[in-house]
């Protein structure tokens, strides 16, 4: 007969060789995939010139810094284009969720709206504003390409981040609207303060995957002509015959969505636990 | 004379061709609880949610402090204000904190300052054991707390009328009693109450008046002893029955 304590010990051993034998099976499989993955790109017939054309270390570290200081017109746009498309998505949102007869002429605007914006691939959007809206000599409005293309930006996103605040708006049950109005909160009152709040906590993780898709597409502007790192990495990579540049603004990319993507992993995985804590009373 | 806190006359609700309520009359004084009983399906709760405006009747008028309030010009928003609501599956607001759900509409609704909403808050949740519960959110608290919570919570900015609405069908048979209590307690307060329950025993002790609501219509409605002990109508006498069968 086997005693508590014995079957705890045999258990804890056969756990310690599975994991032992996990280890070993995850280190070797990858050892073989990623080492194969480098064999065929090194053995390849054109590596010698690939290398010399998209991964120079001398174009690289003369390109870097000039292409560095062009990318942060990159950030400063896309913190700006965020927060403007926040703030439009919210608004194109509400008024799409509302019902009231009076409102249908802006509900009617906020859909086409949406339709359109949705239905044009963002670089024609950016293209056209860019180029267009200069063009008209409006008298009190911006001529700088780069406005217009964060205009463009945030038009294409704001319609994106709008169905994805109205899915939101609509997933908060009725009956806490009902509740809302009982208390004698106004419409606008219980959007504020009882469906939003519930709303944006439930989407965050799908507006953060925005956030990322647009801080990679600011560089959409670079059609434009503003020296913006993919502009600026261009320039040298046509000066030098040489695409190292380009790699160089790929790194800078990646420098700030991978983080990025990490705490969208996090905020999706606290989310997930606070479910599980409880549910929507 | 004064009018009575609430007062249907004829109110018809239509939902597509199926006609809910057919020509609902019904005056509740001030300081009387009326129950309203009658099978799923019936009505009550329709009933309960014209009343509190939350849905539109078709035709007829309800009057609140003899003032009409199903007139298109009249503010809904301000005639809710003077009402709270309790549901079945309490709707607490669950991003808020307790203390958060009480004094929304208090402060928000009724401009109420943020100190003198949050005192007579606590004061109301130490009323009905709730003290030392404030902080907490929702999903930490048993149904019965929630429901409790909730009618804290409507009764907060100090309604003229209170709709109650099978505010213990959803709860674990003995969670039931603890909210009972404090809606006989808010009885004997003298608050006006309009509930819909299943609770026959609780009906019995509270109600000053019930009616039996039947295809949309009050079938019947008179003293607890006369429609709970001697129900004249075979659709009352039936419906009574199949409770006690089931209750046995």
């Amino acid at each position: 007969m086997h005693s508590p304590d014995d079957r705890r010990a045999v258990r804890a051993a056969a756990a310690r060789t599975a994991a032992r034998r996990g280890a070993v099976i995850a280190t070797v499989s990858s050892i073989v995939v990623i080492g194969g993955l480098i064999a065929a790109l090194v053995l390849s017939p054109g590596w010698d010139n690939f290398q010399s054309l998209f991964l120079s270390w001398s174009n690289f570290t003369a390109s870097f810094p000039s292409i560095f200081r062009a990318f942060w017109i990159d950030i400063k746009l896309f913190l700006i284009v965020e927060v403007a498309v926040l703030i439009v998505g919210l608004l194109v949102a509400v008024v799409r969720t509302t019902t009231s007869p009076a409102l249908f002429p802006l509900r009617l605007l906020a859909t086409l709206y949406v339709d359109i914006l949705r239905g044009i691939p963002t670089i024609l959007i950016v293209y056209l504003l860019g180029f267009g809206m200069p063009a008209l000599y409006i008298s009190g409005l911006p001529s700088d390409s780069l406005f217009w293309g964060g205009v463009g930006l945030t038009m294409s996103y704001s319609a994106y981040v709008g169905e994805v605040y109205r899915a939101g708006i609509l997933s908060v049950h009725p009956s806490q609207r009902a509740a809302a109005r009982s208390l004698g909160l106004s419409p606008t009152q219980s959007m504020r303060f009882v469906i939003l709040p519930q709303a944006i906590r439930r989407v965050l993780p799908a507006l953060l995957n925005d956030f990322i898709s647009l801080q990679k597409d600011v560089a959409l502007v670079s059609v434009l002509g503003p020296q913006e790192a993919f502009r600026v990495a261009q320039i040298y990579s046509a000066q030098t015959f040489n695409y190292t540049p380009i790699v160089a603004a790929a790194v800078l990319y990646i420098a700030v969505t991978i983080p990025m993507a990490r705490m969208v992993d996090r905020i999706q995985r606290r989310e997930r636990l606070s479910q599980g804590a409880g549910g929507i009373a | 004379m004064t009018p009575p806190v609430i007062e249907l006359r004829g109110v018809t609700k239509r939902f597509g061709t199926r006609e809910v309520l057919q020509g609902i009359d019904l005056i509740v004084p001030e300081h009387h609880a009326v129950v309203v009983i009658g099978s799923s399906g019936s009505g009550k709760s329709t009933l309960l949610r014209c009343i509190d405006l939350l849905e539109e009747i078709d035709d007829g008028d309800i009057f609140l402090d003899g003032e009409v309030i199903t007139d298109p010009r009249v503010d809904a928003d301000s005639a809710r204000k003077r009402m709270g609501m309790v549901f079945q599956s309490f709707n607490l607001f669950p991003h808020r904190n307790v203390l958060q759900n009480v004094t929304l509409a208090p402060t928000k609704a009724h401009r109420m300052p943020k100190s003198d909403a949050q005192a007579h808050a606590r004061e109301l949740l130490e009323r009905f054991g709730l003290a030392g519960r404030e902080h907490d959110y929702p999903d930490r608290l048993s149904g019965g707390q929630q429901q409790r919570v909730a009618i804290v919570r409507a009764i907060a900015t100090r309604p003229r009328l209170l709709l109650l609405d099978e505010i213990t069908s959803a709860l674990d048979p003995e969670l039931v009693g603890e909210v009972l209590d404090v809606v006989t307690e808010l009885k004997h307060d003298g608050m006006t109450m309009v509930i819909a329950t299943h609770e026959m025993e609780f009906a019995r002790r509270v109600a000053d008046q019930i009616c039996f609501v039947h295809e949309g219509r009050i079938h019947e409605q008179g003293t607890p002893e006369q429609i709970l002990n001697q129900p004249s109508t075979p659709e009352a006498q039936r419906f009574l029955r199949r409770l006690t069968d089931r209750a046995t």
